[in-house]
């Protein structure tokens, strides 16, 4: 049984977040994987996981979420090997602090070297990152400048958008896959989706054909690449 | 400056006529913003101007707000002002109010807009519908929305008699310092935005009447409420026969309803021209198209498309969804993603729009059979009624395209 949590929805799935727990559910059991897909509220405990997903949340939420999460076994759980896929809010509490309410920095959970402050700019619109050789489609919507530390690898490099500063989106660990692409990052790039169910199972996962294949190749074309 | 419209204020509501007459004349426009565009350049107070003297009922909120508008001007009976074509900024307002000199005046207004609007306009009663996740891309956040709100009626002359839902926290914390407030029980589905409190973002508990968090925040005692067909707003009750569908539109009209017993229209006599209101600019409206016959719905965000979704009868078996991801309807289609799809199970989705692969995969992961139409006349024609929910540009392309049935 693969159990994939997705952590306060209530708080943090501004922007269809709650799509890449769906997607990864569904590519698990249309390969034949029992699956639990379970929502963890306010109120209830961090459950044993093999993967969970954080998404993003305006800045209230998302400083209750960081003090939820302190509170839990999550850190712990990642600790022993759980992995995470965090997307904007959920990338920003991973790290050391954040940025709320004007400037004043939030202590994150530390699980990375990374450091979020205000930027300039809300960055809204199309992200496009190379992941390797792959693109990485989707949308962000922030007002973060990340910043990582000398050991810590970035997801992808920017194509489009802004990403982590304009040059960088995201990081990258052994078991955690971090990026400002928020919503269904997992359902616009199958392969993103597929790299994350085959770490989490650690299997060869053969190719599985889905409506988000067209839609991956048409925004790549769409964006010109 | 003295207290009437000067001359400069003349010319510019002239200067919006005309413009309005060019821009229907050549084609170019419906007439409604353009117009106003100009004649706020020429004055920019105009709108605080052109309201003087009327009595004003505005109504916003993230769905509903054009349905309730025309339920108001309905209901009112007679000649009202309105911006009936959903123009909801500034520009639209003074178009709107250049047209007529009817006194009794009811404008929808954009969310983001109602703080400028309710500090122009001096409203007799603001209606506040409801407050959701909204063209994600623009809009800006929905709790930043409802504070911004909040700050603007805490800060109003206090004159305004706010009609409100109680049964949506984001509106009640909106709501909650205005002076003089009616508070609606009326049914509200979509809670997801809301579900951790705005004053303390603790869990709020929902039980099937009511909601409280446990910093004290919670549901405000209702003078406006339903059960199912019948409404009683103030003790005085009236039955509810609408010909729109779904319990969203008897929300809508409950709300429309009780601004206008602010407003001292006959409950009676106003409950029966609500019910008669048939179609809202296009919307609900039974449509014909290359042989098919399509009953178009309009859904612009989640909340709207889980309240078109439950109107969706088990035994059709076709249903076609439209989404485009044009700047009116906001740019990223993610919420697709927030949109309860699993209800179309057992359905056939027909996938159109320019986004059409977003919502087949949406639909793909959701487990409900779809069609990618990439060329709508290939579509077999049905004997029944074809259900076409869509979202805003889509359903403008739509509504254009066919014709009454
Ligand atoms: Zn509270």
């Amino acid at each position: 049984m693969l159990r994939v949590a997705v952590l306060f929805p209530e708080l943090l799935g501004t922007y269809g977040d709650g799509g890449n727990g769906v997607v990864i559910a569904e590519r698990a059991r249309r390969r034949g994987y029992e699956v639990e897909l379970a929502h963890v509220g306010l109120g209830d405990d961090v459950p044993e996981a093999a993967l969970y997903l954080l998404g993003g949340g305006e800045d209230g939420p998302q400083r209750l979420a960081a003090d939820l999460l302190r509170d839990s076994s999550f850190a712990s759980r990642v600790g022993d090997g759980a992995h995470v896929v965090a997307v904007c809010a959920g990338l920003q509490i991973l790290g050391e602090s954040f940025c709320i309410e004007g400037d004043d920095q939030y202590a994150g959970l530390g699980l990375v070297d990374v450091v979020t402050r205000r930027g300039a700019v809300r960055s809204v619109g199309e992200l496009a990152a190379r992941v390797g050789e792959r693109m990485l489609v989707g949308f962000e919507n922030h007002g973060g400048r990340t910043s990582l530390g000398t050991d810590v690898a970035p997801f992808g490099k920017v194509a489009k958008g802004r990403g982590n500063d304009g040059a960088l989106d995201g990081y990258r660990t052994l078991t955690i896959w971090a990026t400002y692409a928020h919503g269904p990052v997992l359902a616009m790039n199958p392969w993103f989706a597929d790299q994350v169910l085959s770490s989490v199972l650690d299997v060869e996962l053969e190719p599985l054909a889905t409506a988000a294949d067209l839609l991956y190749a048409s925004r790549c074309a769409a964006l010109g690449f | 400056m003295s207290n009437g419209p000067g001359i400069r204020d003349y010319l510019a509501i002239s200067g919006v006529r005309l413009v309005n007459r060019l821009s229907r004349l050549t084609g170019r426009g419906s007439g409604t913003v353009a117009g106003g565009r100009v004649g706020l350049r020429l004055a920019p107070d105009l709108l605080a101007t052109a309201s003087r003297d009327r009595t004003t009922v505005l109504v916003s909120g993230t769905n509903g707000k054009t349905t309730t508008t025309s339920m108001i001007a309905a209901g009112w009976g007679g000649l009202v002002t309105t911006n009936a074509t959903g123009a909801n900024m500034p520009a639209g307002h003074v178009a709107a109010l250049a047209e007529s000199t009817e006194r009794r005046t009811v404008l929808e207004v954009d969310e983001a807009w109602l703080p400028t609007v309710l500090a122009a306009t001096g409203p007799r009663v603001v209606v506040l519908l409801n407050l959701s996740r909204d063209q994600l891309d623009r809009a800006g956040e929905v709790r930043q929305m409802a504070e911004r709100w909040r700050g603007a009626l805490a800060h109003s002359s206090g004159t305004e008699v706010v009609v409100a839902n109680a049964n949506d926290p984001l509106v009640v914390y909106a709501a909650e310092e205005a002076t003089r407030v009616v508070w609606c029980d009326v049914a509200t589905t979509w809670l997801a935005d809301a579900v951790s409190c705005p004053k303390c973002t603790t869990a709020i508990s929902h039980d099937a009447n009511s909601w409280r968090c446990r910093c004290g925040f919670a549901k405000p005692p209702a003078v406006v409420t339903t059960t199912g067909s019948e409404l009683v707003v103030g003790g005085h009750r009236v039955e509810l026969d609408l010909a729109l569908p779904g319990e969203f539109n008897r929300a809508n009209a409950a709300m429309a309803l009780a601004a206008l017993d602010v407003v001292g229209v006959d409950l009676d006599e106003a409950v029966q021209r609500v019910n008669a209101v048939s179609n809202v600019a296009g919307r609900f409206s039974l449509r014909q198209w290359n042989g098919h016959r399509l009953r178009l719905l309009l859904a612009k965000n989640p909340a709207g498309f889980a309240a078109m979704l439950a109107t969706v009868p088990n035994d059709v078996s076709d249903v076609w969804v439209a989404i485009n991801a044009r700047v009116a309807d906001g740019r990223d289609p993610s919420w697709l993603f927030d949109v309860p799809f699993e209800e179309l199970a057992g359905h056939r989705v027909f996938a159109l729009g320019d986004r059409r692969l977003d919502l087949a995969t949406r639909l793909d992961y959701a487990g409900v059979d779809y069609v990618i139409v990439d060329d709508e006349s290939t579509v077999p024609v049905s004997s029944d009624v074809t259900l076409l929910l869509a979202n805003y540009t889509a359903f403008s392309d739509w509504l254009a395209r066919s014709s009454p049935c």
